[in-house]
């Protein structure tokens, strides 16, 4: 895309471009600790971390969204433009609610510390699940960063092997309780672990939906996938 | 106690389908390849589309890219100047206006134009409307009476102008003068409302006057109006034609223009990387 004539209002769409990727990075650094919670057993500094940095994501959702607000005051953008602002505003939301997400984690993990029969859901399966989620935040907020509508169309994709992941915690963690009772308390923290890690892929699939929509201008939610790649097809 | 929500009216992609379905039916107006020339030099190539009844349909685009000369050509005013010819067909009512024996008077009478700078006669606020009446029609002074209230009440004047009917046209603000014109042009009963820049020498709140009149004449009338606001396009307009060195680059429904523009060139130029 050109430059526009008036590059004060480059310089303010690069602001809240570069501000969505700074917040995905802050995001990512969460889910990473999200994941060493899942994995370790013994790390106290770790809970600290994770509250600040939720701190510093809400921040900046306040500040993106606000930036994106002054430019629709000011500019009156149109299409291209429109969109991406937009786009911005609910990516901007997505990450946050991501955050929230990985936060409940890194707090529920250590109720479930110490159970051995559990362990093994816990470290290998959430673990796992969690990790993809990750690296389909990271391919969605690279899809935004490079306009990429098939990187957007791969984590659309993806969504689905989170879906079953999840479904097949919930099975393991039923049988579990069912064989021992004494597993209810701590299974259901898994639960709520799982369904979170759930939620992290539909944010992550919402954000490249955002993304064909500034590329192509068609509104691809509650599309299938078939029709989504038909879309991007299109030249 | 009754919960039921009300919803606004939303225009949905299948209303405009069908909005767009009977207006292509029955364009108020055609443009079938026109060209026009000051001189040796060409300023319009090759236009073609259709303005819809009741309709509003914006022109934009850079200046000098033939927007108010495609205006200008929609009631033949350019006919007052030496040298300057078009060609192709414009057709209004199914009658070729730019065929030579159009009587020139008639047709100006059902296709109005409201300029830039507002216009009004060095006369009274009265006369100043029923100046045009007179030209098509006699009536009795009851009538005129009836028909100058008329106009005034359709360019959102008269609640101002009623105390004040014997005034120069001349001592009202900009924005009055304006709608005023506009008056004017509505007092004769056109057909179609030609506006040329009708806001670019007014006050905010002036302008939304008119953006709010436009929207209301567009029920009985059929619009056509250049603006370098496009902001202004956006908000007044159903269809809205972007052209560029005399021709015609994109041509579409306004919410489509806006949001999702089909050519780059459209997109550069509403997004401000013209250039």
């Amino acid at each position: 895309m050109s430059d526009h004539t008036n590059k004060q209002f480059d310089a303010e769409m690069e602001s809240i471009r570069s501000g969505v990727l700074s917040m995905g990075g802050v995001v990512e650094q969460q889910l990473t600790r999200a994941i060493s919670a899942l994995e370790k057993e013994d790390d106290a500094q770790l809970l600290d971390a994770v509250g600040e940095n939720e701190v510093a994501i809400n921040n900046l959702q306040i500040t993106i969204d606000q930036q994106c607000a002054q430019i629709i005051a000011k500019r009156q953008p149109a299409a291209v433009d429109l969109r991406m602002i937009l786009t911005v505003s609910k990516i901007v939301n997505d990450l946050e609610r991501i955050g929230d997400e990985v936060k409940k984690i890194a707090y529920k993990a250590p109720e479930t510390y110490g159970n051995a029969r559990l362990a093994r859901v816990r470290y290998y399966d959430a673990t796992q699940a969690l990790g993809n989620a990750m690296s389909m935040l990271r391919l969605a907020l690279d899809a935004f960063a490079r306009l990429d509508v098939a990187a957007a169309a791969e984590v659309i994709d993806r969504d689905t092997a989170i879906d079953a992941a999840f479904a097949s915690i919930l099975r393991q963690l039923v049988s579990y309780m069912m064989e021992d009772p004494r597993t209810i308390t701590p299974a259901l923290e898994i639960v709520f672990i799982a369904k979170s890690i759930e939620r992290i892929g539909d944010h992550a699939k919402n954000i490249a939906e955002a993304v064909v929509q500034v590329v192509k201008g068609k509104d691809v939610r509650h599309a299938s996938a078939q029709e989504i790649r038909a879309e991007i097809a299109q030249p | 106690m009754n919960l039921q929500i009300s919803m606004p009216p939303v225009d949905t992609a299948a209303d405009r389908a069908t909005r767009k379905a009977q207006a292509d039916a029955a364009p108020k107006m055609s443009i079938r390849n026109l060209d026009f020339h000051y001189g040796s030099f060409q300023a319009l190539k090759h236009v073609s589309f259709d303005i819809a009844e009741r309709d509003v349909t914006a022109f934009i685009g850079p200046s000098g890219c033939g927007k108010s000369t495609l205006l200008r050509t929609l009631n033949r005013m350019y006919s007052l100047y030496p040298n300057q010819r078009a060609a192709g067909e414009i057709l209004f009512n199914r009658q070729n206006i730019l065929d030579p024996k159009t009587d020139l008077n008639l047709l100006r009478a059902k296709i109005g134009m409201v300029f830039q700078k507002p216009t009004p006669f060095p006369m009274s606020i009265y006369d100043n409307i029923a100046f045009g009446v007179r030209l098509y029609e006699r009536l009795s002074q009851r009538d005129m009476d009836e028909r100058v209230e008329w106009a005034l009440t359709k360019a959102a004047m008269w609640d101002e102008a009623k105390d004040k009917l014997k005034q120069s046209g001349m001592a009202l603000s900009g924005g009055q003068q304006q709608r005023l014109c506009i008056a004017r042009a509505v007092s004769v009963k056109p057909e179609v409302l030609l506006l040329d820049e009708p806001t670019s020498a007014l006050d905010p709140i002036s302008t939304a006057k008119i953006e709010e009149l436009i929207s209301e004449l567009k029920a009985d009338y059929t619009i056509a109006i250049v603006t370098h606001n496009m902001q202004q396009a956006a908000r007044v307009s159903d269809r809205t034609a972007y052209m560029y060195l005399g021709e015609v680059i994109e041509f579409g429904e306004t919410d489509q223009i806006f949001l999702r523009p089909a050519r780059k060139e459209t997109e550069d130029y509403i997004t401000g990387r013209f250039g």
